[in-house]
């Protein structure tokens, strides 16, 4: 893990591990793998929360719970940016990871996949792998999408792919 | 096109008996030749050849087979004309599967089934296949498009779909299940209606989804890929209780050869080259080719390095832990079915023990042309007993920790205790609103 930031790292060892190996397709075991994403996703979210870091909201699509839809946020500049986050389960899940996607994004990075999929780094795969079944979506948004948005929101408002919303607002209105 | 251009030679023609100075005749005649060029260019175009009944040996111009047949002739393969009856299912149809689909529907294959979720972008013009005019359209109607204009024997059923949801997989699953429609005699012992998948997909994802696919239907499927770097590519045989599958262990990739860091560039997913992907189609049609035609070896695992030009080779065996419930089941088959193989083999050796006895012996050797004896071959490319790789080749994920909680992480697992679904759906909401 000395790949990681200290606070990544120190964030996604609070967060509760799951147990049961099970995917959308299985039936009563996806259900009881669902209500462990739920209490990670719970104790993810109030720990960000009491932190004053709170940066992202999620919730299941469908009653399946296999697609899920909501936002994610990231201060720079004292600027607030936010961007609609969503993803699927895939069907080999959780033997692989979630693909977050920020659709608004596509084809504004390189750091991006087509559909507006976000690029992991390098060490994100192997920890997901090596930690099987017991990362969920809590743990992929926290070493998937956070360091993301650190790395890449920055480079893209100072490029100006990015702009603020009342900057945008403003400028359709004069 | 063809009436404006029609009526346009009638104008000139016009034109000609009125124009008074003579003068201008010649330049009239030359834009003349030039409207009944371009018409029949644009007829070359527009015109399709019609479909082909049966495949012909008869070596003329018109014959699209000629070549292939003449397979059957040299004694490569004994019988090339079934290929019409095989239905292979392409999974990607990017720089990789796209190519493949070309080779196959040029080799005269049966039925293709494409898949693929993408459209065709300006950005994919530096691989083979697609054109730019066909920009905005799904990369399967896009290749159906084509791949019909060149040979209007295969039947092609395009799927433009994610197979990694829930949804697409299961169109993915039946699609895959569906008996070819042309083929007369149906082979009921077969769960699948294709004889042969090929991964041509760009993601580990989406290759498990395909992994998932054929271990449930006990489907043989060959992989493809190329490194994020353009540099390196394999193809890999998976026979589902016979061979390793895909989730047996981690992926192998060749390594390049060459310091990572100097190749991976920060700020870039992924580069491709037209060559690179052209080379591991080949490899991969092959393969494939020499799986459904029964000629020469299939590659168990073949990679292929460019900067080294270097093409390791190995074969794996099913890991009895594999983490996929289906992959069991297919290796607790094949166990139970080897008698019969051993029965098979034991025959077969017999009969091919029993042709070499009569055949006369080889004449003296006057090309001085070493020759290498069968069982040497066999022991060159025995695989290892031990679990290390050929030189060349490493693993991309680490294998999964055996629940040692403390082992990466440490923290608490959640217990399942039983608070219901809708009151924990609650929670979050409630959390989400404040
Ligand atoms: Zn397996």
């Amino acid at each position: 893990m000395e790949e990681w930031d200290p606070n990544t790292k120190s964030a996604l060892t609070k967060i509760p591990l799951l147990a049961t190996r099970a995917g959308p397709r299985d039936g009563a075991a996806w259900t009881q793998r669902l209500k462990e994403e739920y209490r990670a996703l719970i104790a993810y979210t109030s720990m960000n929360k009491s932190n004053d870091n709170d940066w992202f909201r999620i919730s299941a699509d469908n009653p399946e719970g296999t697609r899920w839809t909501g936002s994610c946020w990231y201060v720079h500049n004292l600027r607030r940016y936010e961007f609609r986050l969503q993803f699927d389960i895939p069907v080999t899940y959780p033997t692989t990871a979630p693909e977050i996607e920020l659709p608004e994004l596509d084809g504004k990075t390189h750091k991006m996949y087509r559909g507006g999929k976000i690029c992991l780094t390098v060490h994100f795969k192997p920890l997901w792998a090596k930690n099987c079944p017991r990362f969920g979506i809590a743990h992929a948004l926290c070493l998937g999408l956070a360091p993301w948005l650190a790395a890449e929101v920055p480079i893209l408002v100072d490029s100006g792919m990015v702009k603020h919303k009342d900057d945008e607002v403003s400028s359709v209105e004069s | 096109m063809d009436t404006e251009l029609r009526s346009l030679l009638q104008d000139i023609e016009a034109l000609k008996g009125s124009l008074p100075d003579v003068s201008y005749r010649d330049s009239m005649a030359k834009i003349e030749e030039r409207v009944v060029k371009i018409t029949s260019i644009t007829k070359a175009a527009t015109s399709r050849r019609s479909k082909v009944k049966e495949m012909s040996a008869e070596v003329v111009d018109s014959n699209p087979y000629s070549r292939l047949m003449a397979l059957q002739r040299m004694g490569i393969v004994e019988n090339y004309e079934r290929i019409r009856d095989f239905s292979v299912a392409i999974v990607g149809i990017g720089g990789v599967g796209s190519v493949s689909a070309e080779m196959l529907t040029r080799c005269g294959i049966g039925r293709l089934l494409l898949y693929d979720y993408d459209t065709v972008e300006l950005a994919n013009m530096n691989r083979l296949f697609f054109r730019p005019e066909q920009v905005g359209m799904t990369k399967t109607d896009a290749a159906v498009q084509t791949l019909s204009e060149i040979n209007p024997d295969v039947v092609l059923e395009s799927y433009s779909l994610n197979i990694t949801t829930v949804k697409g997989f299961e169109v993915f699953m039946e699609s895959l299940r569906r008996q070819n429609p042309k083929n007369s005699v149906r082979d009921d012992a077969r769960s699948a209606g294709v004889d042969l998948v090929l991964s041509c997909v760009d993601n580990y994802e989406a290759r498990m989804v395909v992994n998932q696919a054929c271990n449930e239907l006990n489907q043989t499927w060959i992989e493809s890929g190329v490194s994020e770097d353009a540099v390196s590519g394999h193809i890999q045989l998976l026979i589902p209780g016979e061979t390793a599958c895909f989730a047996c262990a981690p992926p192998l990739v060749v390594a390049s050869g060459v310091d990572e860091r100097t190749l991976k560039r920060e700020g870039v997913c992924a580069a491709s080259l037209p060559t690179t992907m052209g080379v591991v189609a080949g490899l991969l049609v092959q393969n494939a080719l020499k799986f459904l035609l029964k000629f020469g070896e299939v590659s168990p695992y073949l990679g292929y390095n460019s900067l080294k030009d270097y093409f390791p080779t190995m074969e794996m065996r099913p890991n009895p832990q594999c983490s996929n419930s289906a992959c069991l089941e297919r290796q607790k088959e094949y166990l139970l079915e080897k008698p019969v193989r051993d029965a098979l083999a034991k025959a077969k050796n017999e009969a091919e023990a029993s042709l070499e006895n009569e055949s006369p012996l080889h004449m003296e050797n006057e090309w001085n042309i070493s020759v290498v004896d069968d069982s040497e071959m066999e022991t060159l490319n025995a695989p290892k007993a031990s679990d290390e790789l050929p030189e060349g080749l490493t693993r991309e994920l680490p294998t999964a920790d055996k629940h040692q909680e403390a082992a990466a992480l440490e923290g608490t697992s959640i217990s399942s205790n039983d608070v219901d679904l809708e009151e924990l759906q609650r929670q979050l909401d409630a959390l989400n609103a404040s």
